[in-house]
């Protein structure tokens, strides 16, 4: 009477699934987001109706979504991972189309009052669709040459389109969130290292195919100091935000380099600056600490599930989730280039919160499903 | 289940190398941000700070300039100004057209905003046109809302009440150009847009004490440089004022008493050298140049050939001609050469070597002693004297009373003047002093120069019984002691001789300028005229007899001198008058002497006169 059970216990189900979200990563998600409205509210000179709150009000839609994504059966995203990496490549191909109309670098997809970045998406999407196709994959298959022919096809396929918009940042975190997930899956290291040969080569030849402000960044971030009001501007007005903070802060508000308008993009991008800038030391650090919470939390979530779709979703979720954070802090304190990444649950902006938040659902749900077991051809073992 | 259980191992052992590849990168993050905010927090620190504060200047406000009775010859006043903000514009040079149709403004204004425009900060206001007139400022305003950028607004901006009347002594003030930049010390006051310094006269010479110093605001700026507030003032200090002894109601009579004629006149204290009026004719209007003159106006100041903007007070040298004959005679008594009663026969002309020289009056003045030789200003009797006494002891007479050398009055370029000496012929021309050259200098002409305020320096150390009196502009502080000045060192004799010719000439019944005197003061003026030859007569010119000054060209015709000083007891006051190709000194210079003499007399401005005449127009109305 096994069945009989199972239907018994269908009604309470949702309700063990709610409980058993991961709650303390819920409320790390939250303090995190709380810190952005704060900064949020800083950084808008202290006017809470315009930004602030539709930030608060993105967060709360995206707690739902979490929620929401969390609950629907883990098999239900395996069973569609390749549908909905369909559908988004659909999308992305619609911005390219829709693009050319609008001209210039368009990203986004108008749907009334909903606006889309498709590429956004398409990170987790991508993460989705490999994992599902690994699953799928004995060891020995993995190792095979032949098999690195889909995952490859996966990858570029998007980022190719992205790249087009031009989207560097984008594309980037979603190669590197790609590539990661090839490697947890187990492809021999041998690949690896020839890919990564191979994109040395392409760097060279695709340097020469950047916009001639992709690679002013690239040449500024070198030696900032030949351009301090040009290119050089961001991130040497970063620098003062951040170095002037000190190990407390100027305080809550007091903080001048945003205030001012010397950084712009305050708000979005370069938001981790008037954190520091009034928290200091100390708060980056706190910030740092929190966000490491949830990388932390993912390894043992992405550990502790029970088969290798799951394990790769949560850790290729929280790798992108990782890439988000160092890329935009690395970027702000001027170890990178500046690439248009914005800080997570941080930084302005309705279209990064909600993948974000999609992205943590997908996390949750592997949580609440972990003990879940699927067979490499899709069926629930019994055991 | 083998294949299952290695999969998940490698996944486990993988996921731990790119979690601890993750750590390594997050502690990357830790490290760097501590390297920024705790080891090179104070550089950041001080650059944030450099970012947000920015110092502000605010022009000091000029001193004033103000004559002995505190009325005022250079001001402040609101000027109506037009100012644009590029950066508000929608486009500069549009704005300009529509500009240039609300209100007057020349071409070269408008390219220079243009310019302006380019070179300066966008945020920063670039001044169109100062001084607006009132129809032009409330139409610009009426027009606001159409000119987006553009700011009317009301500014100190200097003033000269007095106009032309005062622009021998005040001179003006002008922006500051280029060269002048990279003379002055470095200031940044002195890069202020719509910041003036003093160019000539009085504004140049008193520039330092006038300027004051800039006030600064320290104010926080946004990333524009636009500022947000201000943080603190420093109200800064304005210029001193600055008191002459320029009494401007004398001035102003003078300088509207010389009309259009090419003329300086000083009038001096005989006791302390206290300068009651400096006036050059004619004058500029010194606002014209505050606001940037126009190059037609400019132009016309150049070519006139009255020379508006030399100050012929302190510049104008001319031939002092007979006014000269009282340090001949001085000259002659204290070498022992000749008494006050020594008597020379004029016969009309002297003849030296195969030369003849002239005396003004054809017929000759007969016999004349030294006092009758100068009320007659005989010529034939000073060729006498200075062929006898040979040009040096002329030349030192003349240095003791001031001649030939820069008095050290508060105005820029003043003139030296020139008083030969053989030395001097020797270095300037490479040649020996010829004895023929003496007799016109017994007569004040040959090389001879000398400037109205040498002239009338002269007249006072002659007058205050030969005390080394210097000229000066500004008031004395009540407090200060009288300056002490030296003596000229010459007897009381030979200062006699040089007052009675100068009674004599007003005075004597033959006197050259008696047609001049101040008839109904007893008082009484002391004086001498002069007439200098332009050009020179020949003998065939005055076989056919001599033309009517009037007849002549105006550069042709002589100049007309006067000094002179007042009361005849107990002296306050000297004046010289030179006209410049006026002609003769009793017809033109006497007469105007004698006006501004009553003027200054009338009023004492040093109150030192006992006995003062009445006004003219008690004259007049009597």
């Amino acid at each position: 009477m096994p069945r009989a059970a199972g239907r018994a216990y269908r009604q309470p189900v949702l309700v063990s699934k709610f409980l058993g979200l991961h709650w303390v990563l819920v409320l790390v998600i939250c303090a995190i987001a709380s810190i952005g409205f704060a900064m949020l509210y800083s950084a808008s000179q202290g006017e809470f109706g315009g930004r602030p709150l539709r930030q608060m009000i993105y967060f709360g839609a995206g707690l739902g979504l979490m929620i929401a994504v969390a609950m629907v059966h883990i098999r239900v995203w395996w069973q569609m991972s390749y549908v909905i990496y369909a559908g988004v490549l659909a999308l992305l191909i619609a911005v390219e189309v829709m693009g050319q109309t609008g001209g210039g670098a368009t990203r986004w997809l108008d749907f009334g009052p909903v606006r889309l970045q498709p590429s956004e998406i398409m990170k987790l999407t991508l993460v989705l669709a490999l994992a599902r196709y690994y699953h799928g994959l004995t060891i020995t298959e993995v190792s095979k040459l032949r098999n690195l022919a889909v995952p490859l096809l996966l990858i570029v396929l998007p980022a190719a389109l992205v790249i087009r918009q031009p989207d560097l940042g984008t594309t980037l975190l979603m190669v590197a969130g790609g590539v990661t997930v090839m490697f947890l899956a187990g492809v021999p290291r041998r690949v690896f290292a020839v890919g990564a040969l191979g994109a040395i080569a392409a760097g060279v030849v695709g340097y020469y195919q950047l916009r001639d402000y992709q690679k002013k960044r690239i040449l500024t971030f070198l030696d900032p100091s030949t351009d301090p009001l040009g290119a050089g501007y961001h991130i040497q007005q970063s620098k003062i935000a951040l170095g002037s903070g000190g190990l407390s802060g100027k305080g809550f508000r007091q903080g001048t380099q945003a205030h001012l308008e010397f950084l712009p993009e305050g708000d979005t991008d370069f938001i981790a600056t008037v954190l520091a800038e009034e928290f200091g030391f100390i708060g980056a650090v706190t910030m740092l600490a929190l966000y490491t919470m949830v990388i932390i939390y993912g390894f043992i979530i992405a550990l502790t599930a029970r088969s290798q779709f799951a394990r790769l979703l949560a850790l290729g979720v929280t790798t992108t989730f990782f890439l988000y954070v160092f890329i935009n802090l690395a970027m702000v304190m001027g170890l990178i280039p500046v690439v248009g990444v914005p800080l997570p649950l941080v930084s302005y902006g309705g279209s990064a919160v909600m993948t974000l938040m999609l992205g943590m659902g997908l996390l949750m749900c592997v949580h609440v499903h972990k003990y879940v077991p699927i067979s490499r051809q899709g069926h629930i073992r019994q055991t | 289940m083998d294949q299952e259980s290695e999969r998940h191992e490698r996944l486990t052992r993988r996921a731990l190398l790119l979690g601890g590849g993750q750590a390594l990168l997050l502690s990357a993050l830790v490290g760097r941000m501590y390297q920024l905010q705790i080891l090179e927090s104070d550089q950041y620190q001080m650059l944030a700070e450099e970012n947000r504060i920015d110092l502000r200047l605010m022009a000091p406000l000029r001193g004033r300039i103000v004559d002995r009775f505190g009325k005022e010859l250079a001001t402040n006043r609101l000027s109506y100004r037009v100012s644009i903000i590029p950066e508000q514009t929608t486009d500069v040079e549009a704005t300009m057209v529509q500009l240039a149709q609300l209100m007057s403004l020349r071409p070269s204004q408008v390219s220079e905003v243009l310019r302006d425009a380019k070179r300066s900060r966008s945020f920063l206001p670039v001044i169109v046109s100062e001084n607006v007139s009132w129809n032009d400022f409330a139409r610009v305003n009426t027009q606001l809302a159409d000119l987006p950028g553009v700011y009317p607004d009301v500014g100190p901006s200097r003033f000269y009440p007095a106009a032309r009347v005062g622009s021998p002594v005040v001179g003006y003030v002008g922006p500051v150009t280029e060269e002048e930049l990279k003379e002055l010390p470095k200031d940044p006051t002195f890069m202020l847009p719509d910041f003036r310094i003093g160019k000539r006269g009085l504004e140049a010479e008193f520039e330092d004490s006038l300027r004051g110093t800039a006030g600064a605001r320290r104010v926080e700026v946004n990333a524009l440089g636009r500022e947000i507030r201000e943080l603190t003032r420093d109200g800064g200090d304005p210029g001193q004022d600055l008191h002459l002894s320029i009494d401007m109601e004398a001035q102003r009579f003078t300088m509207e008493r010389l009309g259009e004629q090419s003329a300086g006149v000083v009038v001096m204290n005989v006791h302390s050298g206290e300068v009651v009026v400096l006036a050059s004719s004619p004058g500029y209007d010194p606002n014209e140049f505050n606001f940037g003159i126009s190059s037609e106006n400019w132009k016309g100041l150049l070519a006139d050939p009255r020379k508006p903007l030399l100050n012929k007070a302190i510049q104008g040298q001319f031939p002092p001609a007979s006014t000269f004959k009282m340090l001949v005679s001085m000259a002659a008594v204290e070498a022992g050469l000749a008494a006050p009663e020594h008597r020379v026969h004029c016969g009309g002309h002297m003849r030296f070597g195969n030369r003849r020289f002239h005396c003004w009056k054809r017929g000759g003045h007969g016999s004349l002693n030294m006092v009758q030789a100068m009320e007659q200003s005989c010529d034939v009797y000073f060729y006498e004297m200075a062929l006898k006494l040979g040009v040096d002891r002329i030349a030192d007479m003349s240095k003791r009373f001031g001649l030939g050398q820069r008095l050290g009055i508060e105005l820029d370029h003043e003139a030296a003047g020139l008083v030969p000496t053989t030395e001097w012929k020797r270095r300037a021309y490479n040649e020996p002093w010829h004895q023929g050259e003496n007799l016109s200098i017994g007569i004040g002409q040959g090389y001879l120069l000398a400037t109205p305020l040498q002239l009338a320096v002269m007249t006072s150390r002659i007058a205050n019984g030969g005390i080394a009196v210097m000229p000066s502009l500004v008031a004395r502080d009540a407090n200060a002691p009288v300056p002490e000045f030296g003596s000229v060192g010459v007897s009381q004799e030979a200062l006699a001789v040089a007052q009675e010719g100068m009674i004599a000439v007003m005075e004597g019944g033959r006197g050259t300028a008696r047609g001049s005197r101040i008839k109904d003061w007893p008082g009484g003026l002391a004086g001498k005229t002069g007439t200098a030859q332009v050009r020179r007569i020949t003998a065939s010119q005055r076989r056919a007899g001599l033309l009517k000054n009037e007849d002549l060209p105006w550069q042709e015709r002589d100049h007309s001198l006067f000094v002179g000083y007042g009361p005849i007891e107990d002296p306050a006051y000297a004046v010289a008058v030179i006209v410049q190709h006026g002609g003769g000194g009793s017809k033109v210079a006497a007469p105007i002497a004698s006006d501004v003499m009553r003027q200054v007399l009338v009023k004492d401005p040093c109150q030192q006169v006992a006995n003062r005449p009445p006004g003219l127009e008690d004259v007049q109305d009597a």
